[in-house]
């Protein structure tokens, strides 16, 4: 009983040697970082002084995209994108609403990964930034005149729609393609009623562009019907390989359950070489066929009165590499590659195998050679998969473990992210040696150097956005935001500038020299240009009419009233639309609406702007609404009445402001 | 008077014609929330905002304190000095073809006059504007009026507003001092 009691208390305390020592290990976790005074210096942005790199940083799970400055890290602004934004009314207001429409019809929720910058002649030009959304398949094209979304396309014959928003150097297409692969038909690609276990029989992945005008506006140009693997990432080829886009694939087991111990049994899965524009000339030639994919395209123009439109699209082209010559061939890559990266001059593919303990890096010059003198090892569905030893530029030894994705500075060096042993590994893009290690915390998925995905990367700053957060910042229960880390890159060692946290989930980011997007800002929309149906030109306009149980309030907003302010006439079971419009012209000065009982949202307006709130009064009384958005000294006074009689009252429809 | 004397004389005249391009006088607002500045300018027939929006900007912001809105097309006056100008251009015109020296003093005179004339009447519109306060204004400061410099600076609230000529304005000077220069010249020419 004794000698038991003592080797228990003799176990305790090796337990507490133990966990002293992971928590000396946790303390030890600023390696990297040199002098603190040099570092905020680096990162520090004066009052009133602006960073010099806008940041466009996904907000995963949040379905948003967050803009940041930098080097300082401040969060400036959140653009909502696929879910709904109370704060704004996004996807509240009758206005919006349409932007959220799919074949699932309204879909309130998207889950944003991948943002990125239009792109001329490889280079980001500040027009627009797209992001895809992974659960109902779709992509959306921000404005970055007025930092709002302009248009959300459907992705037709998809499921996770994760290895997308990748852009063509002169943003001929952004790209699009299935993570999960479904069942599809031989003849329509139509999902079908199967046995899950029929996976390798009847599942079916596709690759998808989608065609950007001179305007912006989105169109599915046509799919690609691939084999049934899980395609993860992409980007288009550049300077020599411009023209291809690539995709990694996992699961090329084809496992459809416990995919962690099944999807991760081979040595080697593909990356997608897509010769797109063959593929393109292809479908301008009527080649592949017309298959049903419905889908929706809304879009919202600020020139045509900012009311959103959808747009049913039924059908979609879909182009057979089976038959068609030349479309795609598979690169094998070890491990489950994960990111597939094209450096600047794009003569090498850097495939981030995450279960690999080497970066394998593709020569594109290699592949040409190996698809001239058919140099395959195989075929998949009829895609040719060229031969791993004759398309290899070489391998990058001692990597880090769990190499996830890479990004370049433009002077010749490569910066992959190592999730598992958490850290950026720099090395050489032609020798291909290691140069620097630098710890981040915690496992990184991807980085960004901004600039870095196109063929003029600004080598300066790179940020590691990591996953796993913990104890880098005041405690916040168990749900915290993730952090992510500001690294300078300038010199031959790379050093630990900053941290800060990001909302949601950043997946992927971008990054563009402020001058390229802040000179194109919009202070305010034009009140003489606004051609909303429901727009009010002048408080002498403003109205109330009633049209059955239908009411339509023409109201209007300027510093500090309402007009009309007072309304009666309006009866429970009304649908009663407000439709006010800001008619302020001045920078910063948009005005709020609220109503009581409004089972959906406020409106924030801005100057210039016609929104619409739906309310149906359910209870008889008086009820007031008012600003929401400290306007002015007179904000409080910014505020009216509606009066609510019953159902069967005769009060007639009334209303003014200051009588 | 000789010819070189006449065509600067001429010179004086025309000279006055770029009052119709360029603005006569400035009113320029700053405050804390206006980092970017609002501000006004008088041309010959109008007063426009600095920017786009200024005017109606500037007529928001004063309806706090009662002032009335600056609307130019109730203002006669810019109905008026176009054709003052007129008057001045084609009169200087014709007294450099005549080469009547002793116009010249009258065509001074009634310029310099026209002038004053002019800076009183807009201190008097100023005057007006920033006394004459609608009682029911929602901020009242007890002893505070609101009537801009005619010249120079005053902080007027939160707004440090500065009136200042603008181009116009030293045109106008430059044509009366050509046409002294001509007159003084001239002397010994008769």
């Amino acid at each position: 009983m004794m000698i038991k009691l003592i080797k228990k208390s003799w176990l305790w305390s090796l337990a507490a040697i133990v966990l002293l020592g992971f928590i000396s290990m946790g303390c030890s976790s600023n390696g990297e970082f040199g002098s603190s005074a040099d570092a905020a210096e680096k990162v520090y942005v004066a009052p009133g002084e602006y960073d010099e790199f806008y940041g466009f940083f996904s907000g995963g799970y949040n379905g948003q995209l967050g803009v940041y400055g930098l080097p300082s890290g401040r969060h400036i602004f959140t653009i909502p994108v696929f879910s709904q934004a109370a704060v704004s009314g996004w996807g509240y207001s009758e206005e919006t609403k349409p932007m959220f429409q799919t074949t699932d019809g309204f879909v309130p929720w998207g889950d944003a990964h991948h943002p990125e910058l239009s792109q001329t002649n490889g280079e980001t030009d500040g027009r627009w930034v797209f992001i895809n959304e992974n659960n109902t398949p779709r992509i959306a094209r921000i404005g970055l005149d007025d930092f709002k979304t302009q248009e959300i396309i459907e992705i037709p014959n998809s499921a996770g729609n994760h290895a997308s928003s990748f852009v063509t150097p002169n943003t001929e297409y952004v790209s699009a393609a299935t993570r999960f692969s479904v069942p599809m038909d031989e003849e329509e690609l139509q999902n079908m009623d199967v046995s899950i276990d029929s996976y390798k029989e009847n599942f079916h992945g596709t690759l998808s562009f989608i065609k950007v005008s001179d305007e912006g506006a989105m169109s599915v140009d046509f799919q690609i019907r691939m084999p049934g693997f899980n395609y993860d990432l992409s980007h288009a080829g550049k300077g020599p390989s411009d023209g291809w886009s690539f995709f990694t694939s996992y699961n090329s087991e084809q496992a459809h359950t416990l995919l962690e111990i099944n999807a991760s049994k081979n040595d080697k899965d593909y990356i997608a070489a897509v010769n797109w524009r063959k593929a393109a000339e292809y479908a301008a030639e009527g080649r592949g066929k017309m298959i049903p994919g419905e889908h929706y395209r809304n879009y919202i123009d600020h020139e045509e009165g900012g009311v959103a439109k959808s747009e049913l699209i039924e059908e979609v082209r879909v182009l057979d590499p089976r038959e068609l010559e030349g479309l795609v061939y598979f690169l094998p890559t070890p491990k489950s590659p994960h990111g597939v990266d094209v450096d600047p001059s794009g003569r090498y593919i850097a495939a981030g195998g995450k279960l690999s303990t080497v970066i394998p890096v593709h020569s594109f010059a290699k592949i040409q050679q190996a698809i001239e003198d058919e140099d395959f090892e195989g075929e998949e569905m009829g895609i040719p998969v060229l031969n791993y030893n004759s398309i290899l530029h070489g391998e990058v030894q001692n990597p880090g473990l769990g190499p996830l994705h890479t990004e370049f500075d433009g002077k010749g060096n490569a910066y992959t992210t190592a999730f598992i042993s958490s850290e950026i590994v720099k090395w050489d893009l032609e020798t291909l040696e290691v140069e620097d290690r630098i710890d981040v915390y915690y496992s990184p998925g991807h980085l960004m150097i901004p600039g870095g995905d196109s063929q003029k990367p600004d080598g300066k700053y790179l940020v590691a956005l990591n996953k796993i957060t913990k104890d880098r910042y005041l405690p916040t229960g168990p749900e915290m935001f993730h952090s992510a880390q500001l690294i300078d890159i300038s010199g031959d060692k790379m050093e630990l500038l900053l941290d800060f946290p990001t909302e949601g989930e950043p997946h992927y980011a971008q990054g563009i020299a402020a001058e390229k997007v802040m000179d194109n800002q919009k202070r305010f929309y034009e009140i003489a240009d606004n051609a909303h149906p429901y727009v009010t030109q002048g408080e002498k306009e403003a109205r109330v009419e009633r049209d059955g149980n239908t009411v339509h309030v023409y109201m209007t907003t300027i510093r500090s009233h309402y007009a009309p302010d007072n309304i009666e006439g309006i009866k429970v079971g009304d649908e009663v639309y407000f439709h006010v419009t800001n008619l302020e012209q001045d920078w910063d000065v948009p005005h709020g609406f609220a109503v009581k009982g409004a089972n959906n949202a406020e409106l924030l307006i801005m100057p210039g702007e016609t929104l619409t709130l739906k309310w149906e009064p359910k209870k008889a009384g008086v009820v007031p609404f008012y600003c929401t958005d400290f306007c002015s000294a007179l904000h409080q006074e910014m505020s009216g009445y509606v009066r609510v009689s019953p159902a069967d009252s005769d009060v007639e429809i009334s209303y003014g402001t200051g009588q | 008077m000789d010819n070189q004397k006449r065509i600067l004389m001429a010179l004086a005249a025309l000279l006055l014609i770029g009052v119709y391009f360029v603005p006569i006088w400035s009113i320029g607002m700053e405050a804390p929330q206006y980092p970017e500045g609002l501000g006004m300018n008088i041309t010959v027939d109008n007063i426009v905002g600095k920017e786009k929006n200024d005017l109606n900007n500037i007529n928001g912001l004063n309806h706090y304190i009662g002032m009335k809105e600056i609307q130019p097309d109730s203002i006669p006056e810019l109905k008026i000095m176009p054709f003052i100008f007129g008057f001045l251009i084609i009169s200087g015109l014709i007294i450099a073809f005549t080469g009547k020296r002793k116009w010249i003093l009258y065509w001074l005179g009634l310029f310099v006059l026209l002038a004053v004339a002019g800076l009183v009447d807009f201190y008097i519109w100023g005057y007006d504007y920033g006394h004459n306060l609608n009682p029911d204004a929602p901020i009242k400061v007890p002893g505070m009026t609101y009537q801009p410099p005619l010249i120079g600076s005053k902080q007027l609230l939160n707004i440090d507003a500065t009136s200042l000529p603008h181009i116009g304005f030293y045109l106008s000077l430059l044509s009366m001092s050509i046409a002294g220069l001509v007159w003084w010249k001239s002397k010994e020419d008769e």
